[in-house]
């Protein structure tokens, strides 16, 4: 048996340590200060879109108030931090994400012994009520929760330690990515734990785990309380980040985003929701500067895996590796590269579409030319209206073809290995 | 306590059930020694299934005692009186559908390992669990079925399963609930054959249909009629049982040989 486990954990340390010296050379290649804020924001929302994982892919708890504790965890770090910068404390700004996260743990204690009394749908409209209540209360207490302006706070303070103050961008992203990497490595652990497997089997069955010995509200409870651990983790270190935390952390916005980040991703592999905090950030973050429509972008984004690729991100790479695997993979990649280039074509008609609907329907007192994939023209003119018809036709037309060849050749690929295996 | 009662493993005293207005078990007493092998059976609909569902805790009972090696579990709740000893296994196949064959023995063995609701052991460390887990594998038959997911094996393959489960955790008291349910003739034999070596030095209580199955294991049987039990004894006193003959048994053997015959 030994033997059978020695090779899998030779790759597991290769992909753990392949992350970690990703995680260290990302700053050194990306050394804009706009990459090196992507990529702390990145971070942080890998702790957190994992911790939410804890909770919906590997116990089956869907929960629509998961903000509550991230934020929570973050304004007791912002309190904390204040006080140490009065020295009215003792505390390394290094270690504030343990603060955080003891904080998002006391709350999961709290809140957590009355949502996860029960599972499923009452155990979702619950989060979404304490996510509610918190919000609130936000509003309602405002030397806590610094009412509108929220709480601002400054990260240097005191005696830079090695040279370290974390004034620099890139010192905080150091300190995002060495956290991010301690929760990663935790929280997969945790799934490897009796704690985490059981997890897993109240997800499947909750009502055989009752019979085998488990109390099924006490697994989902603990298991909860380490989820809102990390969360809380993970709102100190955007707490660190951005000097400021306000009633928008503890927020139902908040709360869905974290779903968004899994769901794209996909709930059903460990690695999805770090796939799909990136993605998530990134549609955040970049698109923001570029165009006002990037909510717009993510919905669609959203409702295309949801309705195409359920499984998320991750599970389109897992249904790659089997290919891979038998080496037919090289026979698809013209495939994939048709169907991408007629895709590229329709978002750029749809983008098209989007972005001079916006400029002459909301944006037209500003007039209506404008800019778009480094081209100038005239949003309310004939010729870029039919170009866009023009792209929507073409590009409809070569993806659908190219689609139907994909699906073709992917069904032969298929039925071959079924075959194989047989 | 009077020596009877302190050898019963399981002592069932007026246990009734209501759901609404409608009685459904109306004063049960049962007295089953330990180590004993013991059949309910009964017509459809006559409360075998519930009772099963009020000793393992899954309803609560409406009024009676129900006794577990002489002490009462009649208000404790499934994962208690499974911590006690007593295990169940269900009608309508329930595992768990995601995880692999063998993670499923190994979650029915944690507690019982006292690993609890620990996080802080690494699972494949825990050299107990995982041999006990495969010591189950073998002994079900599943041990070529061993990574794959609960929900993709046959069904007989999940009924094997689902046995496995219940008895993974070592637990003194056994309940089965239609162990051969929907097999064929084999798939029925093979059953048979797993579940008197699984249970053995154990109390068994099942409830079967198949009287095949239940005459060829049950040390004694209880015929249980509308929520009553109309009598309880060997396998050749209840055959010999002019009452049973008459309410039940002689329906039931016609009944089981067409469904018998339409299988082969």
């Amino acid at each position: 048996m030994n033997l059978r486990y020695r090779p899998l954990n030779l790759a597991r340390w290769i992909v753990w340590g392949a992350t970690a010296v990703v995680m260290v050379v990302l700053p050194l290649i990306f050394t804009q200060g706009f990459a090196i804020t992507l990529i702390s924001q990145m971070g942080v929302a890998i702790i957190f879109a994992l911790s939410y994982n804890m909770l919906l892919g590997q116990s089956g708890m869907l929960s629509f108030g998961h903000a509550v504790y991230s934020g929570l965890g973050a304004y007791i770090a912002v309190h904390a931090l204040n006080m140490a910068s009065k020295g009215q404390i003792w505390m390394p700004v290094s270690l504030l994400p343990l603060v955080g996260g003891l904080a998002g743990a006391f709350f999961g204690v709290l809140f957590g012994y009355v949502t996860t009394k029960r599972a499923g749908t009452t155990f979702a409209m619950i989060t979404l009520g304490i996510g509610e209540l918190v919000f609130s209360c936000s509003l309602m207490f405002p030397d806590f929760f610094g009412g509108e302006g929220g709480i601002t706070t400054n990260r240097v303070f005191g005696q830079p330690f090695l040279g370290i103050t974390f004034g620099p961008a890139i010192q905080v992203y150091y300190l995002i990515a060495a956290w991010c990497l301690a929760s990663m490595a935790l929280m997969y652990a945790w799934s490897y734990t009796p704690l985490g497997r059981i997890a897993n089997a109240v997800r499947d069955n909750p009502e055989r785990a009752e019979f085998v010995g488990y109390d099924t509200q006490k697994v989902r409870w603990l298991t909860l309380i380490i989820s809102a651990f990390f969360a809380g983790v993970a709102g100190a270190l955007g707490c660190i980040n951005f000097e400021i935390v306000t009633a928008e952390n503890v927020s139902a916005v908040r709360s869905g985003g974290v779903l968004f980040a899994a769901f794209i991703g996909g709930v059903g592999f460990f690695f999805g929701p770090i796939i799909g905090a990136c993605l998530f950030v990134y549609f955040v973050v970049a698109l923001s500067d570029h165009t006002k429509a990037w909510l717009l972008y993510l919905g669609l984004f959203f409702m295309l895996i949801v309705m195409f690729a359920p499984g998320g991100v991750a599970s389109l790479i897992m249904m790659q590796l089997p290919v891979i695997a038998r080496k037919r993979f090289r026979e698809l990649v013209p495939h994939y590269a048709r169907t991408g280039a007629a895709g590229l074509l329709v978002l750029a008609a749809l983008v098209l579409t989007v972005e001079m609907t916006y400029k002459v329907s909301v944006d037209s007192a500003n007039g209506t030319a404008m800019t778009l994939f480094g081209v100038e023209f005239d949003a309310a003119g004939v010729l870029p209206w039919a170009v866009t018809i023009g792209l929507w036709i073409l590009g409809g037309i070569l993806f659908d073809t190219a689609r139907r060849r994909l699906s073709r050749a992917w069904g032969e690929i298929q039925a071959d290995l079924a075959e194989g295996r047989a | 306590m009077t020596p009877a009662a302190r050898s019963n493993a399981l002592e069932l005293a007026s246990v009734c059930k209501f759901f609404g207005k409608t009685e459904i078990i109306r004063g049960v007493d049962l007295a089953i020694p330990r180590g004993e092998r013991h059949a309910i059976i009964g017509p459809n609909g006559a409360g075998k299934s519930t009772l099963f569902n009020l000793i393992s805790g899954r309803f609560p009972v409406s009024s009676g005692s129900i006794r577990l090696h002489g002490e009462e579990v009649t208000r404790l709740k499934p994962f208690q009186i499974n911590r006690k000893g007593l295990s169940r296994s269900f009608q309508i196949t329930n595992i768990f559908q995601n995880l692999s064959v063998f993670e499923n023995l190994r979650c029915a063995v944690l507690w019982s390992l006292g690993y609890k609701y620990s996080f802080w052991h690494r699972i494949d460390g825990l050299a107990n669990a995982g041999r006990r887990a495969e010591e189950v594998l073998e002994a079900i038959g599943l041990g070529a079925r061993r990574n794959r997911p609960a929900g993709l094996l046959t069904y007989a393959e999940q009924r094997a399963l689902e046995i496995g489960i219940t008895i993974a955790g070592g637990a003194s008291v056994i309940l089965l609930d239609e162990p051969t349910s929907g097999m064929s003739r084999t798939e029925t034999a093979h059953t048979v054959e797993l579940v008197r070596n699984v249970t053995e030095g154990k109390t068994l209580v099942m409830v079967e249909h198949d009287m095949g199955v239940v005459f060829g294991l049950a040390d004694r049987i209880s015929v249980l009629v509308y929520g009553e039990v109309l009598a309880t004894g060997t396998p050749e006193e209840i055959r010999a049982n002019p009452a049973v003959q008459e309410a039940y048994l002689g329906a039931l053997h016609k009944e089981t040989n067409d469904a018998g015959g339409s299988h082969a």
